[in-house]
């Protein structure tokens, strides 16, 4: 009791004047140094535990391929055998020997075309129908069984009906991502509130202005997520579609590598496939969130 | 003639072989310029009177004549205060203001005018400092104020208020109250409030227009309002006219809803 009451007078008799001059100084520099440590700690993290883990899984991959004598490659193989296809991703050596990154940018072409039309048909139809709980009722089912058709099962179809291996890969690739599109736009264009369609009357917007004033900006939280799936999609079944029509993309690639036993190429397209269906699911939600900023309040 | 005529109309909602009668035969004229209150107990079709002026529920049984014409379908010539604000949370407060203000103006005004229209709006409900925020930025009390602006920058004939301050705390809606008791007084403009404030509707109206209980729900009363404006709600609270007349819409609504359901 007595020596708080003693103690707390002295503290505050002392404390407020060399605070206010040790204080007021160093405050900014050591705010901004915070910043940069706060930013290198949220970084490491970030960084250090994926870095770690990969690691960690390399080196098991090697440890218990590196006996000899295994079937699969082991990265200390796949680096010495194909690591120039790491390396350089834009070589031209030939019409049939390119790097992988022109490889991966002929498969990109592709589904940029198949998925972009999927996007557009697929926003459209959804739009139509997810006005009327009518037509809402009659297409489902038959959206739900089509979409659980897997991407190749529609290759034999459309190789018959386009004769050519170009236009039926990508048109695999629409039929594959169409079906998230068209599902999530209807189900979005029927989650928007009565609110904004007693404003849109009460302004009178005509259909196309309600489309794009509206219905997208209300929608697009469940057009994106669509849209996400379907690239995905699209990305998958691209390289199964090109194993089987050939061509320069990547599918057609680890194909031709399995029949020449270049096992080790194989390894480094899958990397290439990952990284750029990553790539892509990360830009279709980017925009996504740029394009439906405040809706989802 | 009177500028609004509501006469006979009726709703009937019809699902399969059930229908339900909301509104019969109701009449009303409104002047130009008068500001009606129309009051009654929770569920008895108050929303669905609105909706109709507002064309966006179809009349059933008679017609609604805003000037002459008959009102079939919704427009920017009765625009409507939504009770929930409705505004669009993707576009800024200027922006949402600008939707409607593109649609009445864009061929007479110049888009210098039209902006000016805008801010002059936003002005007058206070929030031209918040033209460029969204709606999530914003209080209830703000959100309602940028509603009402949406709704007064279309130059409406008639502005329908649909419960709009009913989901604010009391001081809010008295500010509220006050901000339309200043634009109607500021502008003349015919407007409609639904309510189930009774002090609102005293307070705010030169009529109460008091519906009977639903189902078949019909004018009961309407009640003058003899009050000189500028009203003042302090100096009114103790005014013997404002107290009879809100004791007789006390009695209507308490009244009148004991007999109906000893009708029953």
């Amino acid at each position: 009791m007595t020596v708080t009451a003693l103690k707390r007078p002295a503290a505050a008799a002392a404390a407020p004047r060399p605070a206010a001059t040790v204080h007021a100084i160093p405050r900014p520099r050591s705010a901004a140094s915070a910043r940069a440590a706060r930013l290198g700690r949220a970084a490491a993290a970030n960084v250090l535990p994926p870095v770690l883990v990969v690691a960690a899984l390399l080196g098991l991959w090697q440890l218990l391929l590196a006996g000899g004598g295994a079937a699969l490659p082991s990265p200390i193989e796949i680096w010495q055998q194909s690591g120039d296809l790491i390396l350089e991703p834009f070589y031209v050596a030939g019409t049939q020997d390119i790097g992988l990154g022109w490889r991966v940018l002929t498969s990109l072409e592709r589904v940029g075309i198949g998925f972009g039309l999927a996007a557009f048909v697929g926003i459209a139809v959804g739009a139509v129908i997810g006005q009327s709980a009518w037509l809402m009722r009659g297409v489902d089912p038959l959206f739900q069984v089509l979409r659980t058709v897997p991407p190749l099962a529609w290759l034999p179809i459309s190789l018959a009906a386009f004769m050519d291996s170009r236009p039926s890969a990508i048109f695999v690739i629409f039929i594959t991502a169409i079906w998230p599109v068209i599902i999530n736009t209807a189900a979005g264009v029927r989650a928007i509130p009565q609110d904004y369609r007693n404003v849109a009357a009460v302004l009178r917007l005509s259909p196309l202005e309600f489309f794009w004033k509206i219905m997208v900006p209300a929608a697009a939280p469940y057009i994106f997520s669509g849209l996400r799936i379907g690239v995905g999609l699209a990305w998958l079944a691209i390289v199964a579609a090109e194993m089987l029509t050939g061509g320069v993309g990547i599918g057609f690639f680890i194909w031709d590598a399995w029949n020449s036993s270049m096992l080790t190429d194989i390894f480094v397209a899958l990397l290439y496939i990952g990284a750029t269906g990553f790539a892509l699911d990360r830009l279709v939600a980017f925009i996504g969130t740029k394009v439906s900023r405040g809706t989802t309040v | 003639m009177s500028y609004l005529k509501i006469d006979h109309a009726g709703k009937t909602f019809t699902s399969g072989s059930r229908s339900n009668v909301v509104l019969q035969d109701v009449r009303l004229d409104i002047a130009k310029g008068e500001f009606v209150s129309v009051i009654g107990h929770s569920g008895c079709g108050k929303s669905t009177l609105l909706n109709m002026i507002a064309g966006l529920t179809e009349t059933t049984s008679g017609g609604i004549i805003l000037e002459g014409r008959e009102v079939n379908a919704p427009g920017p010539d009765r625009a409507v205060v939504f009770q929930n604000h409705s505004l669009l949370p993707w576009l800024t407060v200027y922006d949402n203001v600008k939707m409607g203000v593109q649609k009445v103006f864009g061929s007479t005004k110049s888009k210098a005018e039209r902006h000016d229209w805008i801010m002059q709006n936003l002005d007058l409900v206070q929030m031209g400092h918040a033209a460029q925020k969204r709606p999530a930025e914003l209080s209830g009390g703000m959100k309602q104020r940028v509603g009402i602006a949406r709704a007064l920058a279309m130059e409406p004939k008639i502005l329908l208020l649909d419960e709009p301050f009913g989901a604010l705390d009391a001081l809010t809606r008295a500010h509220l109250q006050d901000a339309v008791m200043e634009i109607h007084a500021r502008l003349g403009n015919t407007m409609i409030m639904i309510t189930h404030d009774v002090d609102e509707a005293v307070l705010l109206a030169d009529r109460i227009v008091m519906l009977t209980n639903g189902p078949a729900a019909t004018v009961g009363e309407v009640l003058e309002v003899p009050l000189a404006r500028p009203r003042d709600r302090i100096r009114l609270a103790s005014h013997p006219d404002y107290v009879r007349a809100r004791e007789a819409v006390l009695r209507f609504l308490y009244e009148r809803h004991r007999f109906v359901e000893a009708a029953e």
